[in-house]
């Protein structure tokens, strides 16, 4: 639930806003955001967005999510996780 | 980067053999534990360095008659329950929403998704399981300003919302608890602001360090602490500037102060915390699910041997309690730190035997 995610406004009509994360686009509100404007990155967090981010902070956390999903998909696989 | 990070591990190997004696940090933050867990810091700790995972997780400090109640209404042939996602698997003391597998449950995304059912079916009352830290409080502010405004009269929250900052002064006033410094969390920061943390540095002496999730920001944060420990300092730092203002989110804050108001509140494992909890402020208690329905806050006691509220408070590691791994597992949880992604006991199981020192089993 803490989780949040970086991603770019590639849509913006008054409050309501269409994101991009590496590839998926999904629908959230600015409105804890005012001054979003469009090709911002956002932080994400459920449906809102919540502060602005830098280049290098989304890419940081964008590489991070792809090496946890990787290790989702080693668990699910029997490669990792618990004994 | 190996090179920030090395160079901050030394720096608090020394640091911590000057100072000569255990220190025990605590962060507060699920995000924080996993990604701790995940990237092996534990193993690199130098001795008498002790990481504790304490209450950061919202799904797992929200207590067991918060959950009861959620599962009374779900029971309910004219409410829709909308919940977030991370809640479905929690078990109340007579199953889970899983388990009671009504038609009403519907997982959202966002508090828009719950106002939209509302919108959707007339018929029903939609109540929401508004559950979460400051992070998700003003989503909730938003749904119910918006209900307010557009008479969505068959939408209301059930609200277990809470706040970070109580709940570690309440870690800090119990002086079993043996915390000396805070890794404070980066989300929750985000809105709440650094400069929320100054009661608990000025206060309590204990240094409060912003940090971001890389596990070198990781390490920076704990090196930094190290040093003021060592200096005898406690002062509030944020090394999570880039995204962390002083101030936090105006705009959420003011959101929350206009729809909420602290009260005291129950949380799993720390009790009653004073102004621990958020409550629809009186001009908006029309949308309390527990007004419309008449609920009574319930008191249910912990499953049987679980000890989910020691682990939060940072008294045990998960390996010591006598259901970990045994009875409670993530196909099995029994409490809700085994249940949440977030939670310490999930993160000892999956990343334990990667952890290292302290997360050896």
């Amino acid at each position: 639930m803490c989780l949040a995610v970086p991603a770019r406004i590639v849509e913006l009509d008054g409050d309501r806003a269409v994101v991009d994360a590496m590839g998926n686009r999904w629908a959230i509100r600015t409105t804890l955001l005012p001054d979003a404007k469009l090709g911002d990155i956002v932080l994400v967090h459920a449906g809102f967005a919540i502060a602005t981010v830098d280049e290098e902070e989304a890419r940081q956390t964008w590489e991070l999510f792809e090496q946890i999903e990787q290790l989702r998909t080693d668990e699910t696989t029997g490669t990792e996780g618990a004994d | 980067m190996p090179d920030r990070a090395e160079a901050a591990r030394r720096r608090m190997v020394r640091d911590c053999e000057i100072l000569g004696r255990p220190v025990r940090i605590m962060e507060v933050c699920g995000t924080h534990t996993v990604a701790i867990f995940r990237s092996g810091i534990r193993a690199s700790l130098p001795k008498g360095l002790t990481l504790l995972s304490g209450p950061g997780c919202p799904v797992c400090v929200t207590e067991q008659g918060y959950i009861d109640t959620v599962l009374e209404l779900a029971q309910r042939d004219d409410v829709i329950l909308a919940t977030y996602g991370d809640m479905i698997r929690v078990p109340g003391t007579a199953g889970s929403l899983e388990t009671v597998n009504r038609p009403g449950v519907r997982v959202v995304l966002s508090t828009d998704d719950a106002l939209a059912l509302a919108r959707e079916r007339p018929d029903r009352t939609v109540v929401f399981a508004a559950v979460g830290f400051e992070t998700t409080t003003p989503a909730t502010a938003v749904a119910v300003g918006q209900a307010a405004e557009e008479g969505v009269d068959n939408f209301c929250i059930l609200s277990g919302h809470k706040r970070v900052v109580p709940a570690m002064a309440a870690l800090l006033s119990d002086a079993t608890n043996r915390i000396d410094a805070f890794l404070c969390p980066g989300h929750v920061s985000v809105i709440i602001g650094s400069e929320a943390y100054r009661p608990i540095a000025r206060g309590f002496g204990r240094p409060c360090v912003v940090a971001g999730f890389e596990p070198v920001l990781i390490l920076e944060a704990m090196a930094a602490i190290c040093r003021q420990l060592l200096e005898g300092r406690a002062e509030v730092e944020s090394l999570y500037s880039a995204v962390v203002r002083p101030e936090g989110n105006p705009r959420a804050m003011d959101l929350i102060d206009r729809y909420f108001e602290p009260c005291d509140g129950p949380w799993r494992g720390l009790g009653r915390i004073p102004e621990g909890s958020l409550r629809l402020r009186a001009e908006y208690e029309r949308f309390d699910a527990r007004r419309r329905f008449g609920l009574e806050e319930r008191v249910a006691p912990e499953p049987a041997g679980c000890r989910c509220g020691d682990v939060l408070c940072g008294r045990i590691e998960p390996i010591t309690c006598g259901l970990f791994g045994s009875r409670c597992t993530p196909d099995t949880p029994v409490g809700p730190c085994m249940v949440s992604s977030e939670g310490a006991c999930s993160a000892w199981y999956k990343y334990g035997r990667r952890g290292g020192r302290n997360g050896a089993r």
